[in-house]
């Protein structure tokens, strides 16, 4: 029985072997489909619709992540995600908020503070209100945050390297490098508190910190050294000749285009500059993007299989921005549901067609699980 | 392929050059062989190679160092990476991509290959490096071989012209050391590539070197000759070479199978002096077991289970590791350390399974297997930093280790500095540390920073350290690492002291030659477990890959170290005979 089953597959099909060359899904499709669901949560404070963008994200990543080391950040993001509400609370609490309320829950002592400090208050009335408030706003931005490790836990921020302009290649791998600096350093920062309860020294607290500090800085520096000779060895930063003038033109192209960009901005964004905005905006992008692909030509990198676009890059990127955009829609066009009332403070409730809209996120988790594959 | 042109290279503030003289030229598919004590330049000698002397270390170079043509003084590292390829002493810090597959294919994209061509060159250095089953692995995950050769394939898809290695095989075990040079002479042999490499492990590599240069000490220049020419003089030698000089022959034998065809008479010579040096059990092996019989591993083992209470839980060796330094008489066991049915889990891998151990007073015990069987795992255990998942760890007293990477242990700016926080940290009275320094590091000045120290004396300084607070049971995690053999025989005379004053010393090490030289007994690891426990001779000797040089060389004798040769050679032969 299984065997007929298995000889129905069409013969190009690749064999699930444990060695699949990599997984298919383009990085970038990855970060948009994150970043889009971190939009979403940016129009919507209601703890019910943020919880279930979470769940989705944390869902998705679940079932999709590889098992690199970068994809064990996402727990450290969600770590992260939660200091934050708490920190928000702890501002609500000590420094209390201007949202009005009349359910007290707990009165601090209050701090005098001098004149010139108006409008800061130490202490005094917390409400349930102004908690609420800091909850919500703090869950907002946790769900950002997850949604941004969900995207580092996905793609490996050095997969989407291969997909930068050739201009901008090696500013990328500088960053790529600085990026796994910092597990590193944590890694050096464990080994030497080791060796320091070696030595029957305190490892915890302000000062054994402190005193592996140093060592550890030194170690990450000489490493990084090591790697800055390892890779100028390696050919990193070479460049071809190209004639002056096309270098010539290459700068003018992309700074006027950046210096456009940023003048088409501001008139879009002040009053008075709506007619001319949108025009400068646009041909200052279009010289950029030009000077870029002409800087492209220094460059004599090549690229070892990069990652195809695909059908369901597409897919997975348009169930992110289907995401957002529903939730855009649904704050303009109900906002009282979005953004549930503090006050008269009301229990929130779920909105049932923006909830749907958000379970359409799921859908890379059905089309995406291979990358769990890899050994 | 390689010529230097009277090249001599001084660091910005150094008084005085760091090499110089250096003028040979090494033919096309070569392998030549950098020897020489620590300290003499053999790192610079290498970067010249590439350009990374002096155009990223900074200094000044004399001379002339052209590489296929190139002269490294108008072409930047870069420029050249597409006839050099260069492997650092730490393969870690050479990767800039974390997957295999992709580490392959940097140099050449950073060179601008056609993707059709690259992919063809990866897959090709996959086979022949062997690493086609690892290929979309996480660099992070793959032991120290699997590393080394990523390393040396990410050089070689570019197809360089030289190859420049430093201590390619100093970190890896005695079979992935074995499997890197393979890759190597093949590389040489079929593909005629130029090798430069450097490295301390001499009895690994001597026999692949077509020639060697010879740098005997600092600011001399170097002497290149063949491997035969250049042994016959070098104050660093391999024990085949050791034992050749001292049977005589020359040439000298440069492998294993040289020497043994040359040793029957040697062998004779042997047997006349010691009628049981056909069992292994010679005088000389006596001298190396600890006092009466206190080290019996195998029969302590099974006999008596003697030890102490059966608390198979945690709390005990929790409280034993907050107490480590500060009670002197931590749980009563008559061992400096007793194992039993020991097990550690480092997340969902199993590092240790069914441990028992027990560890005697003055005995020296080797821990010896693969890159990641284990070995610094019960290392870290027995110290305390590991808790164990099942079983237990009984130590009879205060334990320390000296991690691998010595530097570890040290922060203070001076050593006298050092000196004063171990006293404080061990609660010695002042001054113990700085008498043990002076004692195995005569001649340092106590405002020395320990960074300046050599590797040899930044071990030695660390072991004081250590020794600060009078472990009974002394750890030492690959303690030769990076030490040349001038160092390591230091070293040496420094443990056996120690194992006479009553320490019992456990060292996890991949040097056959020093585990030989210096331990009573031997534990060789795979994955976790223990598979095989004895006294040295009788555990290394029946290994291919665990048999130092001396071994191999006399069997079916059974000597292990050229010491206990010449210690034999100059008794009386039982005979009447005498060879005058």
């Amino acid at each position: 029985m299984r065997r007929s089953r298995a000889q129905r597959h069409p013969v190009g099909a690749p064999a699930p072997t444990r060695h699949r060359p990599r997984p298919q899904l383009h990085p970038g499709a990855w970060w948009l489909w994150s970043l889009s669901l971190g939009t979403a949560a940016t129009r919507t404070t209601n703890p019910l619709l943020l919880s279930l963008l979470i769940t989705t994200s944390a869902y998705v990543v679940a079932a999709c992540r590889p098992d690199t080391p970068t994809a064990r950040s996402y727990t450290a993001f969600v770590r992260l995600a939660l200091a934050v509400i708490a920190i928000r609370l702890v501002f609500a609490l000590a420094l209390g908020s201007p949202i009005p309320g009349t359910h007290t829950l707990l009165t601090l002592p209050e701090v005098p503070l001098p004149d010139w400090t108006q409008g800061i208050r130490l202490g005094g009335r917390v409400t349930a209100e102004s908690l609420l408030a800091a909850l919500y706003d703090g869950l907002r931005l946790a769900t950002l945050l997850i949604c941004v490790g969900a995207a580092n836990a996905l793609a490996n921020p050095s997969r989407l390297l291969k997909s930068l302009p050739g201009a901008l290649y090696e500013i990328g791998v500088a960053v790529v490098v600085a990026l796994t600096f910092a597990p590193n350093l944590i890694a050096d920062v464990q080994r030497l508190r080791a060796a320091r309860r070696l030595r029957g020294r305190p490892d915890r607290g302000i000062r054994g910190l402190a005193q592996v500090g140093l060592p550890v800085l030194e170690g990450a520096l000489e490493r990084s050294v090591a790697l800055a000779a390892a890779m100028d060895a390696r050919g990193y930063g070479r460049t071809a000749d190209v004639p002056p003038a096309v270098r010539r033109t290459t700068t003018a192209l992309t700074l006027g285009g950046l210096l456009g960009v940023c003048a088409g901005t501001y008139g879009l964004l002040t009053a008075e500059g709506g007619t001319y905005g949108l025009p400068v905006l646009l041909a200052g992008l279009t010289a950029a993007l030009a000077g870029l692909s002409l800087g492209g030509r220094r460059s004599l990198r090549t690229r070892y299989r990069p990652d195809p676009w695909n059908l369901r890059a597409w897919l997975v990127t348009g169930s992110g921005a289907a995401v957002a955009a529903a939730l855009t829609f649904a704050a303009s066009h109900d906002p009282a549901a979005l953004h549930p009332g503090l006050v008269p403070l009301v229990a929130p409730a779920l909105p049932l067609w923006p909830a749907a809209a958000v379970l359409l996120g799921l859908l890379p988790a059905f089309l995406a699980p291979t990358s769990k594959e890899q050994p | 392929m390689i010529r230097f042109d009277d090249v001599s290279v001084t660091y910005d503030g150094a008084a005085e050059p760091t090499v110089t003289g250096v003028d040979f030229e090494i033919p096309e598919g070569e392998l030549v062989l950098l020897a020489g004590p620590s300290g003499v330049g053999k790192s610079t000698v290498l970067g010249t190679v590439s350009g990374l002397v002096p155009h990223f270390t900074g200094g000044t170079l004399r001379g002339r160092v052209t590489v296929a043509g190139r002269d490294t003084r108008t072409h930047k590292p870069r420029e050249l990476a597409d006839v050099v390829g260069t492997v650092g002493q730490d393969p870690l810090s050479h990767f800039v991509t974390d997957t295999v597959e992709d580490e392959l294919a940097y140099g050449m994209e950073s060179l601008g290959l056609p993707p059709a061509v690259m992919r063809r060159r990866v897959e090709e250095t996959l086979d022949l490096l062997g690493l086609a089953d690892l290929r979309s692995r996480p660099i992070a995950t793959l032991s120290g071989g699997q590393q080394q050769r990523v390393a040396i394939g990410s050089v070689l898809t570019p197809h360089p012209k030289v190859l420049v290695l430093d201590e390619p095989t100093s970190a890896l075990d005695p079979a992935a050391a074995e499997e890197v040079l393979a890759v190597l002479q093949r590389l040489v042999h079929d593909l005629g590539a130029t090798v430069l490499m450097a490295e301390h492990r001499l009895e690994r590599v001597v026999q692949y070197a077509d020639q060697i240069a010879l740098l005997p000490s600092p600011g001399t220049p170097p002497i290149l000759g063949t491997p035969a020419e250049v042994m016959a003089v070098s104050p660093v030698y391999p024990p085949v070479v050791a034992l050749g000089r001292l049977a005589g022959w020359t040439p000298l034998p440069m492998t294993v199978r040289d020497a043994r065809r040359r040793a029957a008479d040697l062998r004779q010579r042997l047997e006349d002096r010691d009628d049981i040096a056909l069992q292994g059990r010679g005088a000389a092996i006596d001298v190396r077991l600890p006092p009466r019989g206190r080290d019996q591993p195998q029969r302590t083992r099974s006999r008596q289970p003697s030890t102490p209470p059966e608390l198979p839980d945690e709390k005990p060796i929790r409280r034993r590791r907050f107490r480590r330094r500060h009670t002197p008489t931590p749980p009563p066991s008559p061992h400096p350390a007793d194992v039993q049915d020991l097990a550690v889990t480092h997340g969902h891998i199993q590092a240790l399974r069914n441990i028992t151990l027990t560890l005697t007073p003055g005995g020296i015990l080797a821990l010896m297997g693969r890159n990641g069987a284990g070995k610094s795992t019960l290392l870290n255990t027995l110290v305390g930093l590991v808790a164990p998942a099942a079983g237990s760890v009984t130590v009879g007293g205060a334990v320390g280790l000296v991690p691998q990477e010595p530097r570890d242990l040290l922060y203070a700016d001076t050593v006298a500095a050092e000196c004063t926080a171990a006293d404080a940290d061990a609660g010695a009275a002042p001054g113990t540390c700085r008498t043990l320094v002076s004692e195995l590091l005569p001649g340092v000045p106590d405002d020395t920073h320990p960074r300046d120290l050599s590797e040899g004396q930044r071990l030695t300084l660390a072991l004081a350290v250590v020794l600060t607070a009078r472990p009974s049971l002394l750890l030492l995690d690959e303690p030769t690492r990076g030490l040349d053999y001038a160092a390591k025989a230091r070293l040496v005379t420094l443990l056996r002291e120690l194992a006479t004053r009553g320490h019992a010393i456990v060292l996890a090490t991949h040097d056959v030659e020093l585990a030989a030289e210096l331990a009573h007994r031997v534990v060789l690891l795979a994955e976790g477990e223990v598979i095989a426990d004895g006294p040295t001779a009788e555990v290394v000797v029946s290994s291919p890959s665990f048999a130092p040089q001396v071994t191999k060389i006399l069997a079916p004798q059974q000597w292990l170290t050229v010491t206990q040769v010449k210690a034999a050679l100059a008794r009386e032969p039982r005979s009447e005979e005498s060879p005058s």
